[in-house]
């Protein structure tokens, strides 16, 4: 493989893959805030 | 009918993983990796992120936030926010009625390859054994001649499987199979791609792959190409985004989802990206040719190149089950939220409960994939099907749906505030920039660059009477029934129902 060619190998596994770890990480820092179920209505499992 | 409550996503992980294995498809094996081939290589990168930023990742916010302030299927959710726009939640809804009935046939044929795997039962000439043994295709189209046993009975069994899974519901479901699907395809997936790389030549077809040519970010076609990708590889504008998130809560994350949902799609497509052009690097140095003579995409890549490939290999049967089960297992779960989206449109707009819905509404979709697309010629009904909704359905619906909803009814800052009122990433002025100017703009382009194709030559050559008939009828023919739905007077009134059970007092649309 040529030089460029694994740098920008590297670069789209980095950005895209880390792109994705970065939103995981995020949404997970913000917990979901629970709702209160409808009247008569109770949450499963 | 009014007393049932709206479904709901027993978790948030269980959505994510649910709208991951709608966008993760097809596509992404077989197209994306020939698209960035042909469009610059590495350089690729560049126009694909800004794609991904500016109007892939925007317009899946744009569908979660319809999904959620309504919490009805597209039809029913866009009547909310004006009454004449409920036609293009019926053009949509039709686009996927269209689209699930031949995407099923497809993963009929892979379950079918699945099984050739075994002993490489195409022999030494795996197209002719697609085209003359296996789909017995005639050479030029013809109409409802023979059914193909061969597909026929796969093709149901994966109607029965869709039925099913749809039948226990949103909860149990349809987020139970993603649950199960998607980590069962990275784990399939990436055991494919390491073996991949283990075979001699891969690194050939990885240096074709990712070797940056600079000079074409200069050519607006890569550009348009790049745009294309990202938008027929999310799902979006078909309405399984609105669909999937009318069943989220009213506190969910929407902008932080979409960029997980976003970024997770396209990480799947480096992985496919980097699995078939190392396998095609090892056709290609087996064969001793260059890998631009093996490159390919669609139905060829999948069902000629790889079969060869499989051939030559040690342990190839094994390679094949492992390719042919994640074409399957990515395939079932994008028919599955296809599938759903016709069924909760006439849900929604008629109260009509799971099961018959299911059996009646899915059960017609079934019928007709299986009464046109498992015959000899059915090949080309598929392939002009394909083409055609894809340009003048998809991607045409989406154009008008967004120039409506951004310059006509002005929307775009009464979404962005529902959004923002529950999401870990704030949206600004950009947002409504990229789907108020730059989405339009390039999805104008794109409609402009195909219709001239389609004038210049006709598509793949058919024949103008089979394109006019199995083409721009199945198109345009999307739209008429879209708007005759929409005029037809539904049993239950449409906006009166409440499926939320929610008293109108406890109602806010935040």
């Amino acid at each position: 493989m040529s030089a460029s060619a694994i740098v920008m190998m590297i670069v789209a596994i980095v950005i895209v893959w880390g792109g994705l770890i970065a939103a995981i990480l995020r949404l997970r820092s913000h917990p979901q805030e629970t709702e209160p179920m409808p009247p008569g209505v109770h949450r499963a499992e | 009918m009014t007393d049932q409550p709206r479904e709901q996503w027993a978790t948030r992980t269980g959505f994510l993983l649910a709208a991951i294995g709608s966008a993760v498809g097809l596509g992404n094996i077989w197209r994306f990796p020939a698209i960035a081939y042909g469009n610059g290589g590495g350089a690729f990168l560049l126009p694909y992120l800004v794609a991904l930023l500016t109007a892939g990742i925007p317009l899946l916010i744009m569908e979660y936030s319809i999904g959620r302030k309504y919490r009805m299927s597209p039809p029913a959710a866009l009547r909310r926010m004006s009454r004449p726009v409920e036609a293009i939640g019926w053009w949509q809804v039709v686009i996927s009625f269209v689209i699930a009935t031949y995407y099923a046939v497809i993963i009929a044929w892979a379950v079918r390859y699945v099984g050739f795997s075994f002993g490489q039962q195409w022999g030494d000439d795996p197209e002719a054994f697609l085209f003359a043994d296996f789909l017995r295709a005639p050479d030029t189209p013809g109409f409802m001649d023979g059914y193909v046993p061969g597909i026929v009975w796969p093709l149901i069994a994966v109607w029965i499987v869709v039925l099913v899974i749809l039948a226990f519901g949103v909860r149990r479901g349809i987020e139970r199979a993603n649950k199960l699907f998607i980590p069962l395809l990275a784990v399939l997936f990436v055991a494919l791609v390491i073996r991949s790389l283990t075979l001699d030549g891969a690194a050939a077809g990885l240096d074709a792959l990712f070797s940056p040519d600079w000079s074409e970010l200069g050519n607006g076609s890569v550009w348009v190409a790049a745009y294309g990708q990202i938008f027929f590889s999310l799902s979006i504008g078909f309405g399984i985004m609105v669909t999937y998130a009318s069943y989220l809560g009213r506190r969910a994350d929407l902008t932080g989802s979409a960029m997980v949902a976003g970024f997770a799609n396209s990480s799947f497509e480096i992985l496919a990206g980097i699995g078939v052009f190392a396998t095609l690097g090892y056709l290609a140095t087996a064969a001793g040719v260059g890998v631009d003579e093996v490159a390919g995409a669609g139905i060829g890549l999948a069902f000629v190149a790889f079969p060869a490939v499989i051939s030559e290999m040690p342990l190839g049967g094994l390679f094949g089950v492992l390719f042919f089960c994640s074409l399957v297992i990515a395939g079932l779960s994008s028919l599955i939220s296809i599938v759903q989206v016709v069924v909760s449109a006439v849900q929604d707009r008629t109260g009509m409960r799971r099961m018959p819905a299911v059996f009646g509404v899915g059960g017609l979709v079934a019928l007709v994939s299986i009464l046109f697309f498992p015959t000899e010629s059915g090949i080309f009904l598929l392939d002009a099907s394909d083409h055609f909704i894809n340009q003048y359905g998809i991607a045409l619906a989406s154009l008008v749906a967004l120039v409506v909803i951004a310059w006509v009814l002005r929307q775009l800052p009464a979404l962005q505030q529902n959004a923002d009122a529950t999401s870990a990433i704030r949206l600004g002025h950009w947002w409504r920039i990229c789907l108020g100017v730059i989405t339009p703009l390039v999805l104008g382009w794109m409609m402009v660059d195909s219709l001239r194709a389609e004038f210049e030559e006709n598509y793949e050559g058919y024949s103008t009477g089979f394109l006019l008939s199995a083409g721009w009828s199945v198109a345009i023919g999307a739209l008429l029934v879209g708007v005759i739905l929409t005029l037809m007077p539904w049993p239950a009134g449409g906006e009166d129902i409440d499926l939320d059970m929610e008293a109108p007092a406890d109602r806010k649309d935040v």
